[in-house]
């Protein structure tokens, strides 16, 4: 009764796929055509495209990935998709579109299990720890939570609630008695999979997941957070520091 | 062209799917500048009883945006998602556009096709079938569910016809499902319904408390202002209660999950601990308040002839008996610390800082709750309990010192509750029983008197049943979807519907699945499709006017009703005895009586608004909703209660809603205390003038187990409810492609090991059964809801599962309201 709809999709099932594949070479003739189209386009992966959990970075998935289908073969929520010619992603290699059909983070990871190579990691055993991309709110100006109303969507569906995405509470100072929700994505435990992305109300998403490469930022190694490091350290890092005491006038406590 | 029940599967379907697929029906325009064409008007939110108002921008009949009012007190130009949604919510594709009767052969048949037919073949049919009960059974065969939404006239309408014009007492509304027991709290604490305070109360106060009330998901905008005062004032706090954590617990400062049912007993805990404590407002105490006992074993609200039901020693029984306060404290003595932390599953010192929040000398507690209390096999006890704590602590009817119940819906309070739409009511607080009101009510509707009935009708889910029983043969159901929202569908709803004895009519917009259940179906103007208005939970009164046309032969409620009333005669429906009173009324119509009385007629069509449209009033020739509501009003003003007094109805027209009693144009803020309340006069302090000696009752009512209780066979508590992207039964909201989008289909919530016990992975199709039926769905054990072992909980606004399939009927045995948070299920692999 309550079966997924399931939307057209440009993605083809590996069958499907073979079969395209067969045809247009036979039509064009020209096995290498196509034999160039796959080198330029195995270089680098379009920004909306993500791999399923436990891709290793781009360059050594494509590496290892030996474009069998089989982790598309078992994803059970048909969220993975072969690439197929004159797209633009690596031909015969699976990703996903998050705003189509997120990835539904089994317990099981069948894709991973499936995959005869390793290109998807067979270590990861743990969904919690897949990092397909990370979710990024790219459009502060149309996100509805951040004009004060009470959308946060993204936060409510999301796996990982009050982890990956938490709610920012500031005060509202326009209307003077509201407060406001930041939907706040946390690195550490965002997965990438995409269900902000798909269930964000706008026309077109203001959260997004992205390839981690464009998603995070790197502070280097030259700057510490203090706070931070104090908390890690439990104490001061620097032992034995005093402060001696204020000279005030009577009666004001320090 | 001949439109079966099938096609209507199919296009709701189809809807459905291009929805899920993310495919944009037929969108809307912003807009973009003050001379793009818009015209923009005042209106109010469609749906929770939160009261945001809205700015309404129209072009070429056709609502093509939305803007929260940015100077609205409510919500100050937010809106939570729905809200942001509203511009959409008449546009779904498969509006209903003309009605649809069953027929066969060309003639109406209960199991024939749905077949477009006219109004007045429509009416006819429908008359025939009413008058064919009437003259079979009398008055009691004939039934009305109505709704928490309809505007205030429309209730008003319904109300009259049914008790005023066919003599039946057998009108309730949806809200009987939502906030009866609320009702029967505030009568039996307070003699007068509806809450003492105001929405300020949530800037006011220092502690909140939430008694089974999510408002993070169910009054999204009520809850931005809890949170900013939480966030803004120093030393607030926020304590929460519920069976199940849910999206407040994410601000509580002391969450609390208890085993259900054991709120009996935590409120108890909280009256005794400020007894023993000593922290009892005398002053208070010893001049407004009474100690009172309520009976006890009272039963659960089920068919007479349930074993549950024959068990119960005194079943139904609310009659209060005077204690003094030394009983009262015996009987709260009982729920010691360690007993209610043992009963309830919650650490004693969670308890323990609750009741200390309440005890506080100098701290303001606001408690809200919702459906957590109202849908409560103990309900009106559980309402009665909370006010127990207010009272003896006098926290209560100043700024930030509230007890407050939130409503669902947006006319819950000025329709359902104001107007008289319950089987016992009548408008302006008055009720059937009482030979005075109903004599003041047959005055002002000019009605020979004895012809209201003194008996209460049929409640919401005693209509089901007695339909089912073939006892109420013809039955018309207005703004709501009561097959998919009332309890116990297979084994009552859904038979009464298709008795084969039973007429069933539904009004609605959409083809719910009540409508596609019922006989025939009449298409409905909505929201604004026609002039309205709504009062939500502080008693704001908010008016809208009629912005753009219905759909093709599209009628509202209100037409129906004061159309449909034209085919009834005095003499058809009235004995001889009443008739002989009021001679005058012979030959002529329950239109002519009801409606076209003088009062009803008096305001010509020359008071219309220029530049907007009226449909109704075009139509009977007179300011249909002017006339109803200015004579409702006379109610408030020359019936025996006072306090509910509202302002003039052009007022209304040029405010952002007026908060009643509206006396000498000015507002009340909170009730019954001098200086903010024009009822209580000068040196009187509190006075809680709904109850003769101006004093409120401490009702003292014990822990009793819930109707169905887990036990081998079926080992989880089902507990059922909203989410914040779909409003009840999701008739509108599943039709707007982002919201179904976000959350297109209802899932299980489960503890993550329950999960496992069962070989359950996430995302897996499970079965969830009771002794009543089965639905699939898929399990949950991550997200927005985390129950503890042992309670499930399920969404109710997927039409494509049915979980009131799974609920059973038992309710509060006074105020008649389903238990909707509570029976026993087991869940198992598909």
């Amino acid at each position: 009764m309550n079966d997924k709809a399931k939307p057209g999709r440009e993605g083809f099932d590996r069958r499907r796929f073979m079969a395209n594949a067969a045809k247009t070479a036979c039509g064009v003739g020209l096995a290498g055509l196509a034999l160039g189209l796959f080198a330029r386009q195995a270089r680098s992966l379009p920004a909306a495209a993500l791999r399923p959990p436990g891709a290793g970075p781009e360059e050594d998935f494509l590496g290892a990935c030996v474009r069998c289908g089989l982790c598309v073969r078992d994803c059970p929520y048909d969220t993975l998709m072969l690439s197929a010619l004159g797209e633009e992603v690596a031909v015969g290699t699976p990703y996903f579109l998050a705003r189509e059909i997120p990835c539904e983070m089994c317990e099981d990871i069948p894709c991973v299990v499936a995959c005869p190579t390793g290109a998807l990691d067979p270590a990861l055993t743990e969904i919690n720890d897949a990092r397909m991309g990370l979710a990024v709110l790219v459009d502060q100006e149309t996100c509805l939570n951040f004009l004060g109303l009470r959308c946060d969507v993204c936060y409510r569906v999301c796996p990982l609630i009050d982890q990956a995405i938490t709610l920012e509470r500031q005060e509202n100072l326009r209307t003077g008695k509201h407060a406001m929700f930041i939907p706040t994505v946390h690195s550490e435990h965002c997965t990438g999979c995409g269900k902000c992305e798909k269930a964000c109300v706008l026309d077109e998403a203001a959260i997004k997941v992205l390839p981690l490469k464009l998603a995070k930022g790197d502070r280097g190694g030259h700057y510490r957070l203090g706070w931070v490091e104090k908390e890690k350290e439990g104490g001061e890092l620097v032992p034995g520091l005093i402060d001696l005491p204020d000279r005030l006038p009577g009666g004001v406590l320090p | 062209m001949t439109q079966s029940r099938r096609d209507f599967i199919k296009t709701q379907a189809a809807i459905a799917a291009a929805a899920a697929a993310g495919v944009s029906l037929p969108s809307v325009g912003g807009a973009q500048s003050p001379d793009d064409g818009i015209r923009w008007d005042k209106g109010v939110c469609r749906f929770c009883g939160t009261g945001c108002g809205e700015l309404i921008g129209v072009k070429d009949n056709r609502v093509v945006a939305i803007q929260g009012d940015p100077d609205a007190p409510v919500n100050r130009g937010l809106n939570c998602i729905k809200g942001y949604f509203l511009a959409k919510i008449m546009y779904g594709k498969d509006r209903l556009t003309q009605p649809l009767l069953r027929k066969r052969n060309g003639q109406y048949d209960k199991d024939g096709e749905f077949t477009p037919v006219s109004w007045d073949e429509a009416f006819d049919v429908m008359a025939e079938k009413w008058k064919a009960a009437l003259k079979d059974k009398g008055p009691t065969a004939v039934g009305m569910f109505g709704s928490g939404q309809w505007t205030i006239w429309e209730g008003y309408a319904a109300a009259k016809l049914m008790k005023a014009g066919l003599r039946s007492n057998n009108i309730d509304p949806n809200a009987r499902h939502c906030m009866a027991s609320a009702v029967v709290g505030f009568i039996r604490a307070f003699g007068i319904d509806e809450p003492m305070g105001c929405y300020d109360d949530l800037e006011h106060a220092d502690t909140f408390v939430l008694w089974g009330a999510n408002m993070a998901e169910m009054h999204p905008i009520l809850w931005s202002r809890l949170t900013n005062t939480r966030l803004s004032k120093e030393g607030c706090e926020v304590h929460v209660l519920s069976t199940f954590e849910n999206r407040c617990y994410e601000l509580a400062d002391n969450g609390i999950v208890f085993v259900p049912q054991t709120d009996l007993a935590i409120l108890n805990y909280i009256a005794n601990y400020i007894i023993q404590n000593d922290a009892v407002n005398w002053d208070f105490v010893d001049k407004h308040v009474n100690f009172t006992v309520t009976p006890t074993d009272i039963g659960y609200g089920l068919r007479d002839d349930h074993p549950l039901q024959k068990q119960a020693e005194n079943p139904n029984a609310g009659k209060l008996t005077k204690i003094d306060f030394e009983t009262y404290k015996k009987h709260v003595a009982e729920y010691t610390l360690d007993y209610t932390s043992e009963l309830s599953g919650v650490p004693a010192e969670k308890l323990e800082r609750l009741a200390e929040a309440y005890a506080h000398p100098t701290r303001k507690v606001s408690s809200y709750w919702t459906m957590g209390f109202n849908q409560h096999t103990r309900g009106s006890w559980v309402n009665g309990l909370v006010y127990n704590i207010h009272l003896l602590t006098g926290k209560i009817s100043e700024p930030g010192n509230s007890p407050f119940s939130l409503t669902g819906q947006p006319s819950a309070c000025g329709t359902a509750r104001e107007v008289g739409t319950f089987a016992h009511r009548l408008p302006a607080d008055l009720v059937v029983m009482n030979e005075k009101h109903r004599q003041a009510a047959e005055q002002i509707w000019q009605l020979p008197e004895g012809t209201i009935p003194g008996k209460p009708g049929y409640h919401a889910v005693l209509q089901n049943r007695m339909l089912k029983d073939g006892k109420l043969n013809a039955y018309w159901v207005q703004c709501t979807n009561n097959m998919q929202a009332a309890p116990n569908m297979n084994e009552e709803s859904f038979p009464g519907y298709r008795n084969p004895d039973n007429f069933i009519a539904v009004s609605d917009p959409y083809p719910t699945v009540t409508a596609l259940t019922a006989d025939l179906i009449l298409p409905t103007a909505m929201w604004m499709e026609k002039e309205g208005a709504y009062g939500n939970a502080e008693r704001r009164t908010q008016f809208w006017r009629q912005q753009v046309k219905a759909p093709g032969e599209g009628r509202s409620d209100v037409w129906q009703v004061m159309e449909f009333s034209k085919r009834f005669t005095a003499e058809e429906v009235w004995p001889e005895d009443l008739l002989a009173q009021k001679p005058e009324y012979r030959g002529k119509t329950l239109f002519d009586i009801l409606f076209a009385n003088g009062e009803v007629d008096k305001f010509p069509l020359s008071e219309l608004q220029e530049g907007f449209d009226n449909d109704e009033s075009m139509d009977f020739g007179f300011y249909v909703q002017k006339g109803l509501y200015e004579e409702y009003r006379r109610f408030q003003f020359e019936g025996p209660k006072k306090g509910h007094e509202m302002a003039e109805f052009e007022v209304y027209h040029k405010t952002r809603g007026l908060r009643w009693p509206v006396i000498d144009g000015k507002e009340t803020l909170w009730r019954f205390r001098e200086g903010y309340d024009p009822h209580v006069k000068q040196g009187e302090g509190v006075k809680f003038y709904g109850k003769p000696d101006g004093r409120a009752n401490i009702i003292f009512a014990p822990f009793e187990p819930a109707a169905e209780v887990p036990d081998e066979d079926y080992d989880l508590w089902l507990s059922t409810g909203r989410v914040l992207e779909h409003w009840h039964s999701g008739s509108m909201t599943r039709r707007v492609p982002e919201l179904h989008r976000a959350v297109p289909s209802a899932v299980i919530f489960m503890h993550p090991r329950d999960a496992r016990d069962r070989g359950f992975k996430r995302g897996q199709v499970v079965k969830v059964q009771t002794r009543r039926g089965e639905v699939s769905t898929r399990v949950e054990t991550r997200g927005r809801n985390r129950p503890p072992r042992g309670l499930v909980f399920m969404p109710w606004f997927d039409e494509s599962q049915l979980v009131n399939k799974l609920t059973l009927d038992a309710t509060c045995p006074l105020s008649k309201e389903t238990d909707f948070k509570k029976c026993a299920c087991r869940v198992v692999k598909a």
